[in-house]
């Protein structure tokens, strides 16, 4: 991608933030990735990124299999740490501060930024234990705020009126979209600033996509939240600013009503109207 | 047709179905011929009397027990050099056990069915089982008390009774001062001298210390003087009854009672008696120690020992192997430095076994237990402490012998753990540790205990190695006791396995222990079986907590 381009997309993207700047008072920017470039090995898998996502919105990100959409979303909590092959240069700047920064604490990072991932991951241990785990990891075992926390997440996470009299079952018990669901609670336990969703919704059936799509709805009143999607209707329903991706490359980003109905740029359109991907 | 029938697959599947019965059968048999011969050792058996007529024509008395009956076609028994009549088709022998190895100087003989002229099974042949010479068939003549007779004929074989129960509770008391008592004096005077010998060689023995050390001393002394005296009391009095019976041949002998270990008739026992005595005969093999260079008594130290040693192993290999595992799996860089150790691990389980015991002995024992004998021990030298064959280098060579299979099976279980499941844990926050710790150790256990299970399979059965590095025919004492510090890992023991090879093939009477072997055989295969089942039943449980995510 040449400098050039880099630079278009910046543009392109702080002009549909101040045309949005009217419409809504909080825009402060959560997220902020500054010309981020990732290599797996010798091949590049994201190309000068450049974009910023406002505090206490959804935003999507969409794009044909491959394109990148994920890797950029584990960038933000620095999962990709974990490919010995991956190499990161550029900036993420969460709430200003560069998580890419030596002096970071990768695991208190990940506190601030929860993760939720396509397959459900529960552990294999009591409901209870599943959703007190990040509490326990921070060597809080105070049972009672254990259990006020516990309740709240699987309150959050539209859960506690099926679970609350199975607390002690073992979470494996549970159907597919309870198990998002409770690896939603999970993440919200430790309250964390944002909240990563890749494909939370794509091995689940159609009512319990519904579930989880109504409460990013309500997540949103306090948490951060990026979310990965094939789907683009799940996109246009459940985002504020969507991020269209393709070959490692940011295409196009704005607020979800505008790039469905009016995108910019031809790719965006192309694949809006289902002609490739 | 056949071409059909061979595309249909059925060959293939008798084929398959073959291979398995095969197994099942070569288990089944196994199983099936240790516990027949095994089982049957300690069932009292009939007691006949023979009229037996020698190739002299001498006529004489066998009183024995039959244990073999052997057919041999008549031209082979004409090239072994017996006499064989024209209308004889067949040669029928028997073995009989006659017992009375100290008059007659064997126990065991052939006799032709052709010479014998009676059978009977008279009521009143006894059989002693002595705690020497093996056993005594006859019959009771008389019971004496300090040399004076107090019954004779009928009334003799209640008074023998009585008279044997209180002579073994006597025989108890002793044992139990002897091993326990006197036997804890002992050791405490020896530590004493120990200690003493340290002092010396530290230069820290001044008078305070003589001082202190000669009050224990004293303490002690009195204390054996004590023990001694009631011990001959008890000598006295257990040696005041005797018996006098009549062999075959008309011989009387004396026994005295406290060499019996039980008399009975078995001819005059019931269908219950009979099963009374089997179990009494179980219990003693399961609880008692051996008599007799091993073809008697009991085998528990063997039992013990075995137990105990693969426990300490197990203890020694496990957290060995997992950490060593969980190193090549989770943290070393994946290449081709942990390929060639992968290859190599793999390939120490295929070391034979005795190659280990000659490296247990030669590193743990000679230059281990040697150095630390040195280091610490200077005081008991120049006898060895760890510088000699013990539980420990047992332990300790076995878990090297068995460290490839846990840290194999430990390894595959935690390449199946789901990468989702260290990233959902990671995503919370949790270091890289406190995933290993919380979520993917567990979830790993039951591997774990797979190679466990494995490892104690191999170890129990294992003999080759244990002879070099520490199990001796016959242990005086048990690893664990009540002499502080309790577990002694500095003690030879005995091992069911070697006490087979021992039983079978270096006692002086092969004939007689045969029976034994087959049962303490089938004793170690329930040993490790009880061993398996427990670790199992450990696994299955953890199976079920950790139940993995599909996929």
């Amino acid at each position: 991608m040449s400098e050039q381009q880099v630079r278009s997309h910046a543009i392109d993207m702080s002009s549909v933030l101040r045309g949005k700047g009217s419409r809504n008072e909080s825009n402060e920017t959560c997220i902020k990735v500054e010309n981020l470039n990732l290599f797996y090995g010798e091949k590049q898998a994201l190309h000068g990124i450049n974009m910023e996502m406002p505090k206490k919105k959804v935003t999507a990100y969409i794009g044909p299999s491959g394109c990148g959409k994920s890797t950029l979303l584990r960038c933000i909590n620095r999962m990709n740490d974990l490919v010995d092959s991956a190499k990161i240069d550029g900036k993420i700047l969460l709430n200003g501060e560069n998580i890419y920064d030596k002096a970071v604490n990768v695991a208190a990072l990940r506190r601030r930024v929860g993760m939720v991932f396509q397959k459900p991951n529960p552990f294999p241990k009591s409901i209870f234990e599943n959703v007190a785990y990040g509490l326990r990891i921070q060597g809080i075992n105070d049972k009672q705020i254990l259990e006020e926390t516990v309740e709240n997440s699987l309150r959050g996470a539209a859960l506690w009126d099926e679970m609350k009299d199975r607390l002690n079952d073992n979470a494996l018990g549970m159907s597919g979209g309870q198990q998002q669901r409770l690896v939603i609670a999970r993440a919200i336990a430790i309250e964390p600033e944002v909240l990563l969703l890749d494909e939370p919704a794509s091995a689940l059936d159609p009512i319990s996509t519904l579930k989880i799509e109504e409460l990013i709805n309500e997540l949103k009143e306090k948490y951060t939240i990026v979310i990965v999607t094939h789907n683009m209707q799940q996109a246009a329903r459940v985002s504020d600013y969507t991020a269209f991706m393709y070959m490692g490359e940011l295409i196009e980003m704005g607020t979800t009503s505008e790039l469905f109905t009016n995108p910019v740029k031809k790719q965006t359109e192309d694949y809006i109207t289902g002609r490739y991907g | 047709m056949i071409k059909l029938w061979f595309k249909s697959g059925a060959p293939w599947i008798w084929l398959n179905a073959a291979a398995v019965s095969t197994c099942m059968i070569m288990v089944i048999g196994v199983l099936g011929l240790i516990t027949v011969r095994g089982v049957g050792h300690f069932w009292p058996s009939q007691v006949t009397q023979y009229t037996y007529q020698e190739e002299d024509n001498t006529s004489k008395i066998i009183i024995g027990e039959q244990v073999e009956k052997s057919v041999t076609p008549a031209q082979m028994a004409k090239a072994t050099g017996h006499k064989m009549a024209d209308n004889e088709d067949t040669l029928v022998q028997y073995l009989i056990k006659t017992g009375n190895r100290d008059l007659t100087g064997t126990d065991f003989i052939w006799i032709e069915e052709r010479n014998v002229k009676a059978v009977s099974e008279p009521i009143d042949m006894m059989v002693v089982e002595r705690r020497e010479w093996g056993n005594f068939y006859g019959r009771l003549v008389e019971v004496k008390e300090d040399g004076k007779s107090i019954a004779i004929e009928n009334e003799a074989w209640p008074v023998l009774q009585e008279k044997i129960t209180k002579t073994l509770l006597l025989f108890k008391e002793i044992a139990h001062l002897e091993k326990k008592e006197i036997a804890g004096v002992n050791y405490g005077l020896e530590r004493l001298r120990l200690k003493e010998r340290k002092l010396e060689l530290e230069n820290h023995l001044d008078a305070a210390a003589k001082q202190q050390i000669a009050v224990e001393k004293s303490a002690y002394d009195v204390a054996y003087k004590q023990y001694q005296s009631q011990l001959a009391n008890l000598y006295q009095n257990i040696r005041r009854d005797s018996l006098l019976a009549k062999t075959e041949s008309g011989d009387t002998l004396e026994i005295p009672l406290f060499k019996i270990v039980r008399a009975f008739q078995p001819n005059a026992m019931s269908l219950l008696d009979k099963i009374v005595h089997y179990g009494v005969k179980v219990v003693e093999f399961l609880s008692d120690d051996p008599r007799e260079a091993n073809t008697e008594g009991g085998i528990f130290p063997a039992i013990f020992g075995t137990v105990m040693m693969v426990m300490m192993m197990s203890v020694i290999v496990t957290p060995f192997g997992v950490i060593a595992a969980v190193y090549l799996r989770e943290y070393a860089k994946q290449g081709f430095t942990t390929r060639l150790i992968r290859i190599a691990v793999n390939n120490l389980a295929g070391v034979p076994s005795v190659v280990y015991g000659v490296f247990g002995l030669g590193f743990f024992v000679y230059i281990l237990g040697g150095n630390i004998d040195q280091l610490f021990f200077p005081e008991s030298a120049p006898a060895p402490v760890y510088g000699t064959p013990g539980l420990l280098w047992a332990s300790i060579t076995l878990a090297l012998l068995t460290l490839p299979v846990v840290i194999v099976s430990t390894e595959e279980g935690l390449a199946r753990i789901p990468s989702s499941i260290r990233e959902g844990s990671l995503a919370l926050g949790a270091t890289k540790l406190e995933t290993l710790w919380l979520t993917v150790l567990p979830m790993a256990s039951p591997a774990m205990m797979t190679g466990l299970i494995l490892a104690v399979a191999r170890a129990a059965g294992e003999v080759a190695p244990l002879m070099l590095v520490g199990v001796v025919k016959l242990a005086p004492t048990l690893p664990l006791d009540g002499n502080f510090p309790f577990l002694h890992l500095d003690r030879k023991f005995m091992h069911l396995g070697f006490h087979i090879y021992d039983v079978g093939f270096q006692s002086p009477n092969v004939e007689a222990a045969r029976p034994l072997v087959y049962a303490t055989a089938l004793l170690l295969v329930l040993v490790i079986i009880g061993l398996n089942l427990a670790a199992i039943v450990i696994r299955n449980n953890l199976r079920e907590k950790y139940r993995a995510l599909e996929g």
